[in-house]
Protein backbone atom coordinates (compact mmCIF):
# COMPACT_ATOMS: atom_id res chain seq x y z
CA UNK A 1 0.00 0.00 0.00
CA UNK A 2 1.53 3.24 -1.15
CA UNK A 3 1.64 6.44 0.81
CA UNK A 4 -1.06 8.88 -0.20
CA UNK A 5 -2.56 12.16 0.93
CA UNK A 6 -5.36 10.44 2.85
CA UNK A 7 -2.86 8.98 5.34
CA UNK A 8 -1.60 12.44 6.25
CA UNK A 9 -5.14 13.76 6.49
CA UNK A 10 -6.30 10.99 8.82
CA UNK A 11 -3.22 11.38 11.04
CA UNK A 12 -3.95 15.12 11.09
CA UNK A 13 -7.58 14.46 12.07
CA UNK A 14 -6.45 12.09 14.85
CA UNK A 15 -3.95 14.61 16.25
CA UNK A 16 -6.56 17.37 16.04
CA UNK A 17 -9.23 15.42 17.94
CA UNK A 18 -6.74 14.29 20.60
CA UNK A 19 -5.66 17.90 21.08
CA UNK A 20 -9.29 19.06 21.18
CA UNK A 21 -10.01 16.50 23.89
CA UNK A 22 -7.03 17.82 25.86
CA UNK A 23 -8.18 21.44 25.54
CA UNK A 24 -11.66 20.53 26.79
CA UNK A 25 -10.78 17.98 29.48
CA UNK A 26 -7.66 19.36 31.19
CA UNK A 27 -7.92 21.61 34.22
CA UNK A 28 -4.42 23.04 34.34
CA UNK A 29 -3.95 26.04 32.04
CA UNK A 30 -0.45 24.82 31.19
CA UNK A 31 -1.78 21.48 29.93
CA UNK A 32 -4.52 23.24 27.95
CA UNK A 33 -1.77 25.22 26.19
CA UNK A 34 0.20 22.03 25.53
CA UNK A 35 -2.92 20.58 23.89
CA UNK A 36 -3.24 23.72 21.75
CA UNK A 37 0.26 22.97 20.45
CA UNK A 38 -1.07 19.56 19.39
CA UNK A 39 -3.88 21.27 17.46
CA UNK A 40 -1.40 23.52 15.63
CA UNK A 41 0.75 20.52 14.75
CA UNK A 42 -2.26 18.68 13.34
CA UNK A 43 -2.74 21.60 10.95
CA UNK A 44 0.93 21.46 10.00
CA UNK A 45 0.79 17.72 9.23
CA UNK A 46 -2.16 18.34 6.93
CA UNK A 47 -0.40 21.25 5.18
CA UNK A 48 2.79 19.28 4.62
CA UNK A 49 0.81 16.35 3.27
CA UNK A 50 -0.94 18.65 0.82
CA UNK A 51 2.38 20.25 -0.15
CA UNK A 52 3.78 16.84 -1.01
CA UNK A 53 0.85 15.19 -2.77
CA UNK A 54 -1.49 17.73 -4.38
CA UNK A 55 -1.30 17.81 -8.17
CA UNK A 56 0.21 21.26 -8.66
CA UNK A 57 3.52 22.61 -9.97
CA UNK A 58 6.27 22.56 -7.29
CA UNK A 59 6.51 26.35 -7.00
CA UNK A 60 2.83 26.46 -6.02
CA UNK A 61 3.01 23.39 -3.81
CA UNK A 62 5.82 24.85 -1.70
CA UNK A 63 3.31 27.33 -0.32
CA UNK A 64 2.14 24.55 2.00
CA UNK A 65 5.59 24.46 3.57
CA UNK A 66 5.81 28.26 3.79
CA UNK A 67 2.44 28.41 5.52
CA UNK A 68 3.61 25.73 7.96
CA UNK A 69 6.68 27.88 8.77
CA UNK A 70 4.37 30.80 9.59
CA UNK A 71 2.22 28.56 11.79
CA UNK A 72 5.31 27.39 13.71
CA UNK A 73 6.35 31.03 14.18
CA UNK A 74 2.95 32.09 15.45
CA UNK A 75 2.70 29.11 17.78
CA UNK A 76 6.13 29.92 19.26
CA UNK A 77 5.01 33.51 19.90
CA UNK A 78 1.71 32.25 21.31
CA UNK A 79 3.29 29.77 23.73
CA UNK A 80 5.73 32.40 25.04
CA UNK A 81 3.04 35.00 25.67
CA UNK A 82 0.55 32.48 27.05
CA UNK A 83 3.07 31.08 29.52
CA UNK A 84 3.85 34.62 30.71
CA UNK A 85 0.11 35.20 31.25
CA UNK A 86 -0.22 31.89 33.12
CA UNK A 87 2.72 32.86 35.37
CA UNK A 88 1.11 36.25 36.02
CA UNK A 89 -2.27 34.66 36.85
CA UNK A 90 -0.56 32.17 39.14
CA UNK A 91 1.24 34.98 40.97
CA UNK A 92 -1.97 37.00 41.39
CA UNK A 93 -4.42 34.21 42.16
CA UNK A 94 -2.31 31.37 43.54
CA UNK A 95 -3.65 28.87 41.02
CA UNK A 96 -3.10 27.99 37.39
CA UNK A 97 -6.19 25.81 37.04
CA UNK A 98 -8.53 27.13 34.39
CA UNK A 99 -11.71 26.06 36.22
CA UNK A 100 -10.80 28.01 39.36
CA UNK A 101 -10.41 31.29 37.47
CA UNK A 102 -14.15 31.98 37.51
CA UNK A 103 -14.29 35.59 38.75
CA UNK A 104 -16.00 36.71 35.56
CA UNK A 105 -18.34 33.70 35.46
CA UNK A 106 -21.96 34.81 35.56
CA UNK B 1 8.90 1.49 2.10
CA UNK B 2 8.02 5.08 2.93
CA UNK B 3 4.53 3.88 3.85
CA UNK B 4 5.97 1.59 6.56
CA UNK B 5 8.10 4.43 7.94
CA UNK B 6 5.02 6.65 7.91
CA UNK B 7 2.95 4.11 9.84
CA UNK B 8 5.64 3.66 12.51
CA UNK B 9 6.02 7.44 12.90
CA UNK B 10 2.24 7.93 12.96
CA UNK B 11 1.88 5.38 15.77
CA UNK B 12 4.68 7.10 17.75
CA UNK B 13 3.02 10.50 17.21
CA UNK B 14 -0.43 9.32 18.28
CA UNK B 15 0.96 7.55 21.37
CA UNK B 16 2.79 10.75 22.34
CA UNK B 17 -0.33 12.84 21.77
CA UNK B 18 -2.45 10.47 23.87
CA UNK B 19 0.18 10.72 26.60
CA UNK B 20 -0.19 14.51 26.54
CA UNK B 21 -3.94 14.44 27.17
CA UNK B 22 -4.24 11.32 29.35
CA UNK B 23 -1.19 11.17 31.62
CA UNK B 24 -1.78 11.90 35.30
CA UNK B 25 1.65 13.49 35.77
CA UNK B 26 2.19 17.02 34.41
CA UNK B 27 5.88 16.59 33.64
CA UNK B 28 5.34 13.25 31.93
CA UNK B 29 2.54 14.76 29.83
CA UNK B 30 4.94 17.48 28.67
CA UNK B 31 7.63 14.95 27.82
CA UNK B 32 5.00 13.03 25.83
CA UNK B 33 4.58 16.23 23.81
CA UNK B 34 8.29 15.94 23.00
CA UNK B 35 7.72 12.40 21.64
CA UNK B 36 4.75 13.56 19.56
CA UNK B 37 6.74 16.49 18.15
CA UNK B 38 9.66 14.27 17.17
CA UNK B 39 7.21 11.90 15.45
CA UNK B 40 5.72 14.82 13.52
CA UNK B 41 9.25 15.89 12.52
CA UNK B 42 9.82 12.39 11.10
CA UNK B 43 6.54 12.63 9.19
CA UNK B 44 7.72 15.95 7.69
CA UNK B 45 10.83 14.11 6.48
CA UNK B 46 8.70 11.41 4.85
CA UNK B 47 6.82 14.21 3.00
CA UNK B 48 10.09 15.78 1.69
CA UNK B 49 9.90 18.82 4.00
CA UNK B 50 13.46 18.74 5.37
CA UNK B 51 13.53 22.36 6.52
CA UNK B 52 10.24 21.95 8.38
CA UNK B 53 11.55 18.82 10.10
CA UNK B 54 14.63 20.70 11.34
CA UNK B 55 12.57 23.71 12.44
CA UNK B 56 10.15 21.38 14.20
CA UNK B 57 12.92 19.72 16.22
CA UNK B 58 14.61 23.06 17.03
CA UNK B 59 11.50 25.02 17.98
CA UNK B 60 9.12 22.44 19.44
CA UNK B 61 11.44 19.80 20.84
CA UNK B 62 13.96 22.42 21.94
CA UNK B 63 12.36 25.71 22.84
CA UNK B 64 8.64 25.07 23.43
CA UNK B 65 9.13 22.02 25.66
CA UNK B 66 11.65 23.92 27.79
CA UNK B 67 9.29 26.90 28.13
CA UNK B 68 6.45 24.60 29.19
CA UNK B 69 8.66 22.78 31.71
CA UNK B 70 9.68 26.15 33.19
CA UNK B 71 6.04 27.21 33.42
CA UNK B 72 5.16 23.95 35.19
CA UNK B 73 8.06 24.43 37.60
CA UNK B 74 7.03 28.03 38.39
CA UNK B 75 3.28 27.36 38.75
CA UNK B 76 3.72 24.26 40.88
CA UNK B 77 1.53 23.95 43.93
CA UNK B 78 2.30 21.58 46.77
CA UNK B 79 0.02 18.79 45.53
CA UNK B 80 1.40 17.75 42.15
CA UNK B 81 -0.79 14.70 41.72
CA UNK B 82 -4.19 16.30 42.17
CA UNK B 83 -6.95 15.57 39.68
CA UNK B 84 -5.81 17.06 36.38
CA UNK B 85 -9.08 16.63 34.51
CA UNK B 86 -12.36 18.49 34.42
CA UNK B 87 -15.71 16.95 35.30
CA UNK B 88 -16.65 17.61 31.65
CA UNK B 89 -14.39 14.76 30.47
CA UNK B 90 -17.15 12.55 28.97
CA UNK B 91 -18.53 15.47 26.95
CA UNK B 92 -15.01 16.31 25.77
CA UNK B 93 -14.51 12.68 24.71
CA UNK B 94 -17.75 12.66 22.72
CA UNK B 95 -16.88 15.97 21.01
CA UNK B 96 -13.38 14.74 20.13
CA UNK B 97 -14.68 11.47 18.66
CA UNK B 98 -17.35 13.38 16.73
CA UNK B 99 -14.79 15.79 15.29
CA UNK B 100 -12.52 12.90 14.31
CA UNK B 101 -15.32 11.04 12.50
CA UNK B 102 -16.46 14.23 10.76
CA UNK B 103 -12.93 15.18 9.62
CA UNK B 104 -12.16 11.64 8.44
CA UNK B 105 -15.37 11.41 6.41
CA UNK B 106 -14.67 14.83 4.89
CA UNK B 107 -11.15 13.77 3.91
CA UNK B 108 -12.33 10.44 2.46
CA UNK B 109 -15.04 12.01 0.32
CA UNK B 110 -13.10 15.11 -0.75
CA UNK B 111 -11.53 14.85 -4.19
CA UNK B 112 -8.33 16.86 -4.08
CA UNK B 113 -6.42 16.23 -7.33
CA UNK B 114 -3.44 14.14 -6.28
CA UNK B 115 -0.19 13.37 -8.01
CA UNK B 116 -0.27 10.06 -9.85
CA UNK B 117 3.13 9.11 -8.51
CA UNK B 118 3.77 9.95 -4.84
CA UNK B 119 7.53 10.22 -5.28
CA UNK B 120 7.28 12.82 -8.02
CA UNK B 121 8.02 15.56 -5.48
CA UNK B 122 11.49 14.11 -5.09
CA UNK B 123 11.73 13.73 -8.87
CA UNK B 124 10.68 17.35 -9.41
CA UNK B 125 13.21 18.53 -6.86
CA UNK B 126 15.95 16.47 -8.55
CA UNK B 127 14.99 17.73 -12.02
CA UNK B 128 14.98 21.38 -11.04
CA UNK B 129 18.51 20.95 -9.62
CA UNK B 130 17.50 22.48 -6.32
CA UNK B 131 17.05 21.05 -2.88
CA UNK B 132 13.93 21.41 -0.79
CA UNK B 133 15.76 24.07 1.20
CA UNK B 134 16.29 26.19 -1.90
CA UNK B 135 12.70 25.91 -3.06
CA UNK B 136 11.35 26.91 0.35
CA UNK B 137 13.89 29.73 0.69
CA UNK B 138 13.11 31.10 -2.76
CA UNK B 139 9.42 31.16 -2.04
CA UNK B 140 9.83 32.52 1.48
CA UNK B 141 12.13 35.41 0.59
CA UNK B 142 10.64 36.37 -2.78
CA UNK B 143 6.92 35.74 -2.88
CA UNK B 144 6.29 35.81 0.88
CA UNK B 145 8.92 38.31 1.99
CA UNK B 146 6.50 40.81 3.56
CA UNK B 147 4.56 38.21 5.60
CA UNK B 148 7.96 36.89 6.71
CA UNK B 149 8.98 40.33 8.00
CA UNK B 150 5.60 40.76 9.72
CA UNK B 151 6.10 37.39 11.41
CA UNK B 152 9.48 38.53 12.73
CA UNK B 153 7.89 41.70 14.15
CA UNK B 154 5.19 39.56 15.79
CA UNK B 155 7.90 37.42 17.40
CA UNK B 156 9.66 40.53 18.72
CA UNK B 157 6.42 41.98 20.11
CA UNK B 158 5.54 38.66 21.74
CA UNK B 159 9.00 38.44 23.30
CA UNK B 160 8.86 41.98 24.73
CA UNK B 161 5.28 41.41 25.89
CA UNK B 162 6.17 38.14 27.59
CA UNK B 163 9.05 39.80 29.45
CA UNK B 164 6.87 42.74 30.51
CA UNK B 165 4.08 40.42 31.69
CA UNK B 166 6.22 37.93 33.56
CA UNK B 167 8.51 40.49 35.20
CA UNK B 168 5.77 42.17 37.21
CA UNK B 169 6.02 45.41 39.16
CA UNK B 170 9.20 46.25 41.00
CA UNK B 171 7.44 47.77 44.02
CA UNK B 172 4.91 44.97 44.34
CA UNK B 173 5.76 42.61 47.19
CA UNK B 174 5.79 38.91 46.39
CA UNK B 175 2.39 37.46 47.23
CA UNK B 176 2.16 34.34 49.33
CA UNK B 177 0.07 31.94 47.27
CA UNK B 178 -1.76 30.31 50.20
CA UNK B 179 -2.81 33.68 51.68
CA UNK B 180 -4.09 34.69 48.27
CA UNK B 181 -6.24 31.56 47.93
CA UNK B 182 -7.87 32.28 51.30
CA UNK B 183 -8.59 35.85 50.28
CA UNK B 184 -10.16 34.76 47.03
CA UNK B 185 -12.34 32.10 48.59
CA UNK B 186 -13.38 34.34 51.47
Amino acid sequence: MDLELLHFQILSAALFSIGLYGVLARRSAVLVLVSIELLLNAVNVNLIGQAAFVDRPPDERVFGQVLAIFIITISAAEIGLAMAIVLRVFRNRGTANADELDTMKW
Amino acid sequence: MSAIVFYVLAVITVIGALGVVLDRNVVRATLSLLIAMLGVAGIFLVAYAEFLALAQILIYAGAVTIVILFAIMLTRTTDLNINLDNPQRPVAFLIAVGVFVLLTLTFIYSDVPQLAEPDSVAVAIAESNSTGFETVGDSLFNQWAIPFEIASVILLVAMVGAIALARGDDNEPAVDASVEINEVSA
